[in-house]
């Protein structure tokens, strides 16, 4: 394997990894606040369709962009409101969102462009344009620093806004007063209520927050990744991304590690798509099962003790 | 002059009060919790609140912190009409609340906990320090010593409470309500708290006390007002009243204070219990070598904190938990473990148990009162002539029978467990145990969270079980039932035996040092 090929493929993990980072740490801050929210990947699908949708009609990127946070947001709040002010089941209004925006996105997108479900192929500004860093074709091939800073380079804006959430996210968590009070109230509610402060408004924002992180998710996997929504695009990443999330232990620098792992493995089943183990070639097929298969395996054995907050899942009821 | 002096005097009289509450009303559905309540809390003082459970102390406490709304009726702080809408209004007016399951995040620090929701600003590290430095005063002024870097979860229970305490005292309550504050604390915790509320009320602060334990009413506080379903029956000063007059304030009728009970009469030995080792499921050994006799006629009662092995001891002579050793029944060994350790077969050896914690173990909550009271006895074949199909009129025909013989209210079969108030839940199971009048009752905490009323029930049943010749093995955590029903006591610490006393030769003091490992 030469460097050339290893490039490649770290690149493409970074890439990769970019909509499950955003959609990790969108589940963290939801979960961390004491709202599951397995309605991840309804969010991203019905951003994607949106920022395609919306980017194709208008030409501008950011415009889709614009109004797949708006469609994400949306169906955070109607999750916000079937589990905090109606203190209903959080799996199943997830699970519904999901539903929803399985079908509601195909069905939309053939009424619009009639592609069969599809959004009609993006280009030019209503596709995300790569970036790249300064002086990257001077240091092109300085050894060692060169092919990493390669790596680092030429990818669209959101893949470093994305990893500038890491930080972020773990700043707000652990060093502002919002995120004592939202880790709080995902440990313990009553707490939070009897110190005097609205449990209910503080899981709204959290859920809000979550929404416009699935939103920049869903954006960049239909507007950078691809170039246009096809019909089922997350293929379960929403799922991955809670899978990567319970991996972290809802740790945001665990949550980048878990992520770039799962985009790795993704990039090597893209890369590598007919290799022969002694001498017998390996499906297509099982290499592109790989990251699914991991999740599996994380989840039942490499884990440990993974211990959710404490008041996830359960809507709030005031008692004495 | 002359004639302003008495809207004057109203005027000191009033804000002489740290508290006054006219006319509280609420209602959950038809029931009235709260009826047309009208008290008055001078400033500076303890002013205590008895009452049985549900007689609608803790909703006026959740009113007052803004929990619930009132129906009607006003509240005054320092004088001043303050409408109280929620927890932030009523820290706003100076409340501060102790609640009696604390309000605290687990996994935070103590430091994390005190600034919630009171924080100096966006960011943290500002108002972590100046709590820092604020609970560093608190704790010298007010012996409120907590390391305000360890985590809630590896904190003491009496700890936790005076993170809780320290919460209010940093939002600058004046007023500080405490919800049965001592119901989880060892006694010398307790005097600790004591000692803190005491140092509080010479800073100027009014403490709120709500509690059922008529010895902390006479102990600490000023004044004290008792409750009775939903209404407040009476205000006293504390001096001018008497434990007896507040019992029959709270029961409405008299009550027995202690326990008339005549010598034990032993007879021959029914247990033998031998080196007795056990290991929990984390490796812990809760059990280190326990030796000990139970006679016929007679009640052993095992004193300790909470967590020093009673309970283990407990389940692992009912058959729930395996143990190393020798137990001998009637000069028979018990198996401590395998096939026949087991509930089913403690029960065939006639020992019956009443479980610590009646609504985990006791009881099956949503079932009714008489597929309760056939629970582990439905082999029976009153309940079960055929060994297949249960006769369920047959169950609950004997429910009834069980049910007036223990006076459980209301006395009807079909109302799930659920249904019932904690001591009419403890009679339940009570009944469905001392009614196989077995040869050795097992008994854990029969009284936690009972009406006084039927404290005073359960304590002559299990002394006329005691006459009637079954060895009774009492374990609670409440020394004064102890030293009340007890005709030997063993104290417990560690797992140990640390000593055996007759109750009438020792005293709290020296079983106190005893349960905390000294002596």
């Amino acid at each position: 394997m030469d460097v050339a090929t290893i490039v490649q493929v770290l690149e493409s993990t970074l890439r990769l990894a970019t909509p499950l980072l955003f959609a990790c740490l969108a589940g963290l801050i939801s979960e961390r606040a004491g709202v599951f929210d397995i309605g991840l990947e309804g969010k991203m699908l019905m951003a994607a369709f949106m920022s395609a949708a919306i980017a194709y009609v208008s030409g501008n990127v950011w415009v889709g962009l614009t109004a797949a946070v708006f469609a994400s947001v949306v169906l955070s709040l109607v999750h916000g409101v079937a589990s905090i002010t109606f203190r209903g089941n959080q799996l199943i209004s997830g699970v519904a969102i999901n539903f929803l925006a399985a079908g509601i996105t195909v069905v939309v997108a053939q009424n619009w462009f009639r592609q069969g479900g599809r959004t009609p192929s993006l280009s030019g500004n209503a596709r995300m344009q790569r970036i790249d860093l300064p002086f990257v074709d001077a240091v092109r091939d300085v050894p060692v620093l060169g092919p990493i800073y390669t790596i680092l380079s030429g990818h669209a804006l959101l893949v470093y806004i994305a990893f500038l959430c890491v930080p972020l996210t773990w700043y707000v968590l652990f060093r502002t007063r919002f995120g004592l009070r939202l880790r709080a109230v995902g440990e313990n509610p009553a707490a939070v209520d009897t110190a005097g402060v609205s449990v209910v408004r503080l899981r709204y924002g959290a859920v809000a927050i979550c929404g416009v992180l699935c939103g920049l998710a869903g954006a960049y996997l239909a507007t950078g990744l691809s170039a246009g929504f096809v019909k089922d695009m997350t293929a379960g990443r929403g799922f991955i991304a809670l899978a990567a999330m319970i991996f972290a232990k809802w740790r945001p620098w665990h949550a980048m590690g878990a992520v770039l792992l799962f985009g790795l493995l993704e990039a090597v089943a893209n890369r590598f798509q007919n290799i022969e183990i002694l001498g017998v070639g390996v499906p297509v097929q099982a290499m592109q099962a790989l990251p699914y298969i991991l999740t599996v395996v994380i989840l039942a054995g490499f884990v440990g003790k993974a211990i959710p907050p404490r008041a996830g899942g359960w809507p709030y009821v005031k008692e004495h | 002059m002359a004639l302003n002096e008495p809207a004057m005097r109203q005027e000191t009289a009033a804000s002489d009060n740290a508290i006054e509450l006219r006319g509280i009303s609420k209602a959950f559905g038809s029931v009235q919790a709260n009826k047309d309540i009208s008290i008055r809390v001078r400033r500076g003082t303890i002013h205590g609140i008895v009452g049985e459970n549900g007689a609608g102390k803790s909703t006026l406490m959740s009113i007052l912190f803004g929990f619930y709304r009132a129906d009607s009726g006003e509240i005054f702080i320092n004088g001043k009409p303050t409408e109280i809408t929620d927890s932030e209004s009523a820290i706003r007016a100076g409340i501060g609340m102790v609640f009696q399951h604390f309000k605290l995040v687990e996994n935070f620090t103590v430091l994390e906990n005190v600034i919630l929701g009171a924080e100096a600003g966006g960011l943290l590290r500002p108002s972590l320090a100046r709590a820092r430095g604020l609970l560093k005063d608190l704790a010298r002024e007010f012996e409120l010593n907590v390391d305000p870097d360890a985590n809630i979860e590896d904190l003491s229970v009496g700890h936790q409470q005076r993170v809780e305490i320290l919460k209010a005292l940093y939002r600058e309550a004046d007023i500080l309500i405490l919800d049965e504050p001592t119901g989880v604390l060892t006694p010398s915790e307790a005097d600790h708290l004591f000692r803190i509320l005491k140092g509080l009320k010479e800073q100027g602060k009014t403490i709120i006390l709500i509690t059922h334990k008529l010895r902390e009413i006479m102990d600490v506080t000023d004044d004290v007002s008792v409750m009775r379903r939903g209404e407040m029956v009476a205000t006293r000063v504390t001096a001018q009243t008497s434990p007896t007059e507040l019992a029959e304030l709270m029961v409405g009728r008299k009550v027995l204070l202690r326990v008339e009970k005549t010598p034990a009469e032993p007879g021959a030995e029914v247990l033998r219990v031998e080196n007795l080792r056990h290991v929990d499921g984390q490796g812990v050994e809760r059990l280190r070598g326990i030796s000990f006799g139970i006679r016929k006629g007679e009640i052993l009662g095992i004193a300790g904190v909470s967590g020093n092995g009673q309970s283990e001891l407990l389940e692992v002579l009912s058959g729930l938990r395996e143990a190393e050793g020798q137990v001998v029944l009637d000069n028979e060994a018990l198996p401590l473990s395998g096939s026949g350790c087991d509930g089913q077969s403690r029960r065939a050896r006639r020992i019956a148990h009443v479980p610590e914690d009646r609504q985990r173990r006791g009881l099956v909550m949503n079932f009714h009162a008489w597929e309760n009271i056939a629970l582990g006895y439905h082999h029976d074949p009153l309940y079960n002539p055929s060994r297949w199909r249960m006769d369920n009129p047959a169950i609950i025909r004997d429910t009834e029978g069980k049910m007036s013989a223990f006076d459980v209210r209301p006395p009807d079969p079909q109302l799930k467990a659920s249904g019932f108030s904690g001591g009419n839940q403890q009679k339940l199971v009570l009944a469905r145990e001392i009614e196989y009048e077995p040869d050795l009752l097992l008994v854990g905490q029969p009284t936690r969270g009972v009406d006084i009323g039927a404290i005073e029930f359960i304590h002559q049943r299990l002394i006329r079980l005691r006459d009637a010749g079954a060895a009774i093995l009492l374990i609670s955590v409440e020394l004064d039932e102890i030293m009340a029903l007890s005709d030997r006591i063993i104290v417990m610490f560690d797992g140990r035996i640390m000593g055996e006393r007759m109750p009438d030769e020792t005293n709290a003091q020296e079983l106190g040092l005893m349960m905390a490992g000294m002596a």
